[in-house]
């Protein structure tokens, strides 16, 4: 149920009970009294799942597959981030055909995701649909292009990982099975259209109406020497932070507010900030292929972007990198041998982070000397995005409470979506305190 | 894709096994893929919307079964014609997927690629907690709604020519 009510035209309250098009259960709450916005809160109500509590006493080499179940949308980044957490654990490097591999089932994974959030989710409340059912009557070709599109993120997802959801041929150290060169060429023809199309995208979204809104935000993403970052990187912002993945507890903390089931990140001693695409693009903007960057000109946003409802332009460009990258990495394509390096486990404890879709995903875990989890730690993007998104909806309502109510109320709704919030991924974990009286 | 090619009877099972009652699409899809019966291709899917789009494309008919969570009695057997009629909008929703089973079967209908028949089975759920196994009410109806589908696969495999029947 939607509602926003107006006392007078100083007082408001629009909520939003179930947030549509987001994957997961959460709602959306903002008070406004005397034409000042009192209170905001984006709740997560999925129920919370435990994931850190079921890794412990199980085998380093099972996170990958089980943490890979915490979403259907990006298994990959689940099962990237505790790889490579295991491996720093571990003392194991991955050679680099292993590296490439990773890439390109990553960049499959960014395909179908951001194509599934820019079209189906989020292009309908630019187009003024109510879903991508009512866009698809007037808009069927669009939508057929979007399923394409996406089915090839899936195929790549399927080739190198064995199947597109919950892939099962990803491990510690690397893959079970080596695609041969030629199931990889077999995606080329495919890509190639796809190239084509993600370029048409970029300046179809390019071409919507946006709202102006820029904020202030402290960007936070990997870094890589020599590549726009998915895989591995240092954590950068553009406020000066530059840290190895294994001092992000030292620079960032979680905390449980009472209104959601999901944790809120913050940067110790500042507060809110920003990762996804948005913070990928204005911090790594130059390692973008000259294509996309070319593409960024001609549709003239280029950084610093700090309008959120832009994402779906960037999403759309990283979509474009994604398959450039995927062509790429096949055409210099060769099985590496062997597919999976040898691990001997230790008492160890390490860090892992990659690039989800949505943003960073940050594991660390703890082995004993048999290499069983003593402890783990996962922090989604959408935890970490959620203190924004509810300073973006202050900000937002503060800005325009001219609209009319129903116009409002679907632009905040926007304004979350601008995120792609995954609220399955952020619930993992709760926090509970118990209250006693003896 | 011509008509001969299709498969002809396509049964998908949808769910989440360690999501307790939402596993129940995919136990009562095992059990008919353990009968082995030609021209019934059986799969097991998670429920992401453009990916079911994509496994019937090929089908000529389609049986969808999955958990429902729309408040009724758990336990409760639904069974729509997706091809006639419009799936409610609160069956079919638990799915944390953004885009998910009803979604997928409205939005086939509005691109015009519903296959030709297909037929959703639901399963009212009750506890959809992360876990394995099923709640006691869901657990008691897998026969029964197995037979059900059953009995839908035979009358599609006759009406269809697709098995003969002896003579008596």
């Amino acid at each position: 149920m939607n509602d926003t009510k107006t006392a007078n035209s100083k007082d408001k309250i629009i909520r939003v009970d179930y947030l549509a098009r987001v994957e997961g259960e959460g709602s959306l709450y903002v008070k406004v009294k005397g034409g000042k916005v009192k209170d905001v809160e984006f709740k997560i109500f999925e129920p919370p799942r435990f994931f850190e509590a079921f890794l412990r006493g199980r085998l380093y080499k099972e996170a990958p597959d089980i943490t890979a179940r915490i979403c259907g949308i990006c298994p990959i980044a689940y099962q990237m981030s505790s790889s490579q957490a295991m491996e720093n654990a571990l003392g194991v490097k991955v050679s680099p055909g292993i590296r490439n591999l990773r890439r390109l089932i990553y960049c499959g994974e960014w395909i179908e995701s951001h194509v599934l959030h820019v079209y189906m989710l989020h292009a309908p409340d630019f187009l003024g649909y109510e879903s991508a059912i009512h866009m698809a009557k007037d808009h069927g070709e669009l939508v057929q292009k979007a399923l394409r599109m996406k089915k090839l993120g899936n195929e790549i997802m399927e080739v190198v990982g064995g199947r597109a959801v919950h892939p099962i041929n990803v491990g510690v150290g690397g893959f079970y099975r080596a695609p041969s060169k030629k199931e990889l060429q077999a995606l080329v023809d495919e890509l190639k259209w796809c190239r084509e199309a993600a370029m048409d995208t970029v300046r179809l979204v390019a071409g919507f109406n946006f709202p102006e809104f820029d904020m202030d935000y402290e960007y936070v993403a990997l870094s890589h020497p020599s590549e726009y970052a998915i895989t591995e990187g240092r954590l950068i912002s553009n406020r000066g932070l530059n840290i190895d993945v294994s001092e992000y507890e030292q620079c960032f903390e979680e905390s449980h507010e009472i209104h959601s089931h999901a944790l809120h990140s913050a940067i110790k001693g500042r507060g809110a900030y920003f990762v996804g695409p948005l913070a990928r693009f204005n911090l790594n903007f130059d390692q973008l292929h000259d294509e996309e960057k070319k593409l960024a000109e001609e549709v003239t946003c280029t950084p610093p972007v700090n309008n959120p409802f832009k994402g779906i332009i960037i999403r759309s460009l990283e979509t474009l990198y994604a398959v450039n990258e995927s062509l790429r990495l096949i055409e210099s394509y060769e099985p590496p041998e062997p597919s999976m390096m040898a691990i001997t486990p230790k008492a160890s404890r390490g860090c892992g982070c990659t690039e989800a879709p949505r943003g960073i995903c940050w594991h660390r875990y703890t082995l004993d000397d048999k290499g069983i989890i003593q402890d783990a730690k996962i922090v989604p993007p959408t935890s970490q995005n959620q203190k924004q998104i509810e300073k973006d909806l202050y900000a937002y309502v503060s800005q325009y409470m001219h609209l009319p109510k129903d116009q409002l109320t679907w632009q905040c709704e926007q304004a979350v979506r601008n995120y792609d919030p995954c609220i399955s991924c952020a619930t993992h974990f709760l926090k509970l305190e118990i209250d006693r009286e003896d | 894709m011509k008509t001969d090619d299709k498969i002809p009877i396509l049964l998908i099972g949808i769910g989440n096994e360690f999501r307790k009652d939402d596993g129940v699409g995919l136990v009562v899809a095992r059990k008919i893929a353990a009968k082995n019966i030609r021209k019934v291709a059986v799969m097991e899917y998670s429920g992401e919307g453009t990916s079911l789009m994509e496994a019937w494309r090929h089908a000529q008919t389609v049986i969808l079964v999955d958990a429902i969570a729309s408040g009724g009695q758990a336990g409760t057997i639904h069974h729509f014609e997706a091809h006639r009629e419009n799936i409610p909008a609160n069956f079919f929703n638990y799915s944390t997927h953004a885009f998910s089973v009803a979604e997928a079967v409205e939005l086939s209908r509005a691109l015009g690629k519903l296959p030709e028949i297909v037929h959703v089975y639901g399963i009212e759920g009750e506890d959809f907690a992360a876990g394995a196994g099923l709640s006691v009410s869901v657990e008691n109806k897998i026969e029964k709604l197995t037979e059900q589908i059953m009995q839908e696969i035979t009358i599609l495999l006759i009406r269809n020519h697709l098995i003969k029947l002896s003579p008596v």
